[in-house]
């Protein structure tokens, strides 16, 4: 065996030992990154742009949270039902926020290049141009420092899967996550409602001979996208804190999942963030935790390179 | 029911449209024929909301229409099966047919039985997604679709492109029940012998301009359409 050989072994005996207290961590950043590429790929479904500013819709979400959890948790960390209705209360604060800097974002920075006919470069500069005027909004408004949010809830290990602790904050995240996803797969594939995103997505002006307003159509997918962004940037605040910046890399993160996924693909987007989730890392065996971010945008260079429709490689269009 | 004056329309620099004038009445199949280019599918999609004209005005049953939006055509009366058909791709035919309901309100699960019984291969395929059906098959789930809105007003564009034959006398048949069981009927075609037998009046179309009209009778027999229209050397 040579010394590469060596290397291997030596490495998959850690992923043996590590192998499961990984997944969880993994599985946990995938929901979170599913709930925010889930807002790309709808967006990208019915205009087909990408909206570079989603960043910044998850970033107001995790900023609504702390606002609120700051607001009403207290000295002492709540615990119970206090603890789920505050996790509760902060989720929709976030999907509010997320959903309401969405809809701004559209009015704003894409339907006036709508209106106009505008080439798609233009969305482009436009969403870049948002990112940065909304992220430096921010760190004028709430500091340049990442602050950490008040823990609504004792973050202890719950139970154990082969040894691997298995954190409340992973379970808030696991149950959040897999409710918001589900809802927002049966919304899209079974609705009326869904079915005039789908059919906005597949032949736009078709669906308005049909009777669907395409602009409110666009604007609901903005809602919905940034509602689920926004929550997902209050349930990665809780665990990380909250800083003007923090949208950057877990935004592009799931816009790889997406890509990975096939952007376009409602159920791609989830599946890619679980897999980019998990993938990143269980990584950190073979590499340094310092190259995680390298991981990522690697795979999302080897997707575009050798199969740049992504795993499923379908539209928005489909319902199951 | 429906008339137009004197519209205009412009893509950009150029006149699409220069002025047409036309009416159509309750109970009617009228047609309007043309050569590739003269402007026909863009009369069809000014008259559901596509393009507006950027003069002129368009009236449907004594309302001004000239500048109601397209996704509030369906409710006024007036459904359009587009050229080409235009079916949901990745929807089955089912999701097809719910979308042509789209704007109604309440239950439509009797006229969804009505177009199976109209269309049986229809109800075979339900479950089959709508891109993967044939050409004909597609041509009926169009025109079914555009009936789920419950139209007064049905509009057609081209619904004999690409067929065979003999699904093309099978879709002219139902273009004939449609219009009697109370439906008016605008269709556009190139196949201008088979559309004037079907047709109780026609408009000719040349460059943007109505060039003539006349009962479907009389231009079956006008030598300039037959020169022109039906290919016969006169």
């Amino acid at each position: 065996m040579g010394a590469f050989g060596h290397y291997l072994a030596s490495h998959f005996t850690t992923l043996q030992k590590e192998f499961w207290y990984l997944l969880v961590g993994g599985v946990a950043n995938g929901f979170l990154y599913g709930m925010v590429a889930v807002g790309y790929t709808l967006v990208y479904g019915v205009l087909r742009l990408i909206n570079f500013a989603h960043s910044e819709i998850f970033m107001s979400g995790g900023f609504a949270g702390y606002f609120l959890m700051k607001a009403l948790v207290g000295t002492t960390v709540p615990s119970g039902l206090s603890s789920i209705g505050l996790i509760g209360l902060g989720i929709v604060a976030g999907g509010l926020v997320g959903a309401l800097v969405a809809t701004a974002l559209e009015r704003v920075a894409y339907r006036p290049l709508r209106k106009r006919n505008a080439p798609k470069l233009a969305y482009l500069i436009s969403a870049i141009g948002a990112s940065y005027f909304m992220f430096n909004l921010a760190g004028k408004e709430f500091g340049r420092y990442s602050v950490s949010v008040p823990q609504p809830y004792i973050n202890h290990a719950v139970f154990h899967v082969f040894g691997a602790p298995v954190l409340m904050y992973d379970i808030i995240i696991f149950v959040s996550g897999l409710i918001m996803l589900f809802a927002l797969d049966r919304i899209v594939a079974t609705t009326k409602l869904g079915r005039s995103v789908r059919a906005v997505a597949q032949d736009a002006e078709t669906a308005s001979l049909m009777g669907v307003n395409i602009d409110r159509t666009i604007a609901l997918t903005f809602v919905i996208g940034g509602a689920l962004g926004g929550a997902a940037g209050f349930l990665f605040g809780l665990g990380t804190g909250v800083v003007y910046t923090m949208g950057f890399t877990p935004a592009l993160k799931a816009f790889t999942a997406a890509v990975l996924g096939g952007i376009g693909n409602l159920r791609g987007a989830m599946i890619g963030g679980l897999l980019l989730g998990i993938v990143e890392s269980l990584s950190v065996v073979f590499v340094q935790a310092a190259y995680i971010d390298v991981v990522a945008f690697g795979i999302l260079v080897a997707v575009l390179l050798f199969r740049p429709t992504g795993i499923l490689g379908e539209r928005l269009g489909r319902a199951a | 029911m429906l008339n137009v004056s004197n519209a205009v329309v412009r893509y950009g620099a150029i006149t699409a449209l220069h002025g047409v004038s036309f009416n159509v009445e309750a109970g009617e199949i009228v047609t309007l024929l043309g050569a590739n280019g003269a402007g026909k599918t863009t009369t069809l999609r000014m008259l559901s909301g596509l393009h507006a004209p950027s003069e002129g005005s368009i009236t449907f049953e004594g309302r001004n229409i000239t500048a109601t939006k397209a996704h509030q055509f369906t409710s006024l009366g007036i459904s359009h099966v587009p050229e080409g058909r235009r079916i949901f791709p990745q929807m089955t035919v089912e999701e097809n047919l719910e979308m042509g309901a789209f704007g109604r309100r309440g239950s439509f699960s009797e006229d969804m039985e009505k177009m199976y019984a109209t269309f049986p291969i229809l109800k075979d395929r339900r479950k089959q997604m709508g891109g993967n059906l044939s050409g004909g098959e597609q041509q009926m789930l169009a025109i079914a679709r555009a009936l789920m809105g419950q139209p007064r007003l049905l509009l057609l564009d081209e619904p004999s492109m690409g067929l065979a034959p003999m699904i093309v006398e099978t879709i002219f048949r139902i273009i004939g029940e449609i219009r009697d069981s109370g439906t008016t009927v605008f269709l556009v075609e190139q196949n201008a012998a088979q559309a004037l037998r079907l047709a109780d009046r026609g408009y000719v179309m040349e460059n943007g301009r109505i060039v003539f009209s006349d009962s479907a009778a009389k231009l079956l027999t006008d030598e300039r359409v037959r020169a022109v229209y039906l290919g016969e050397a006169v």
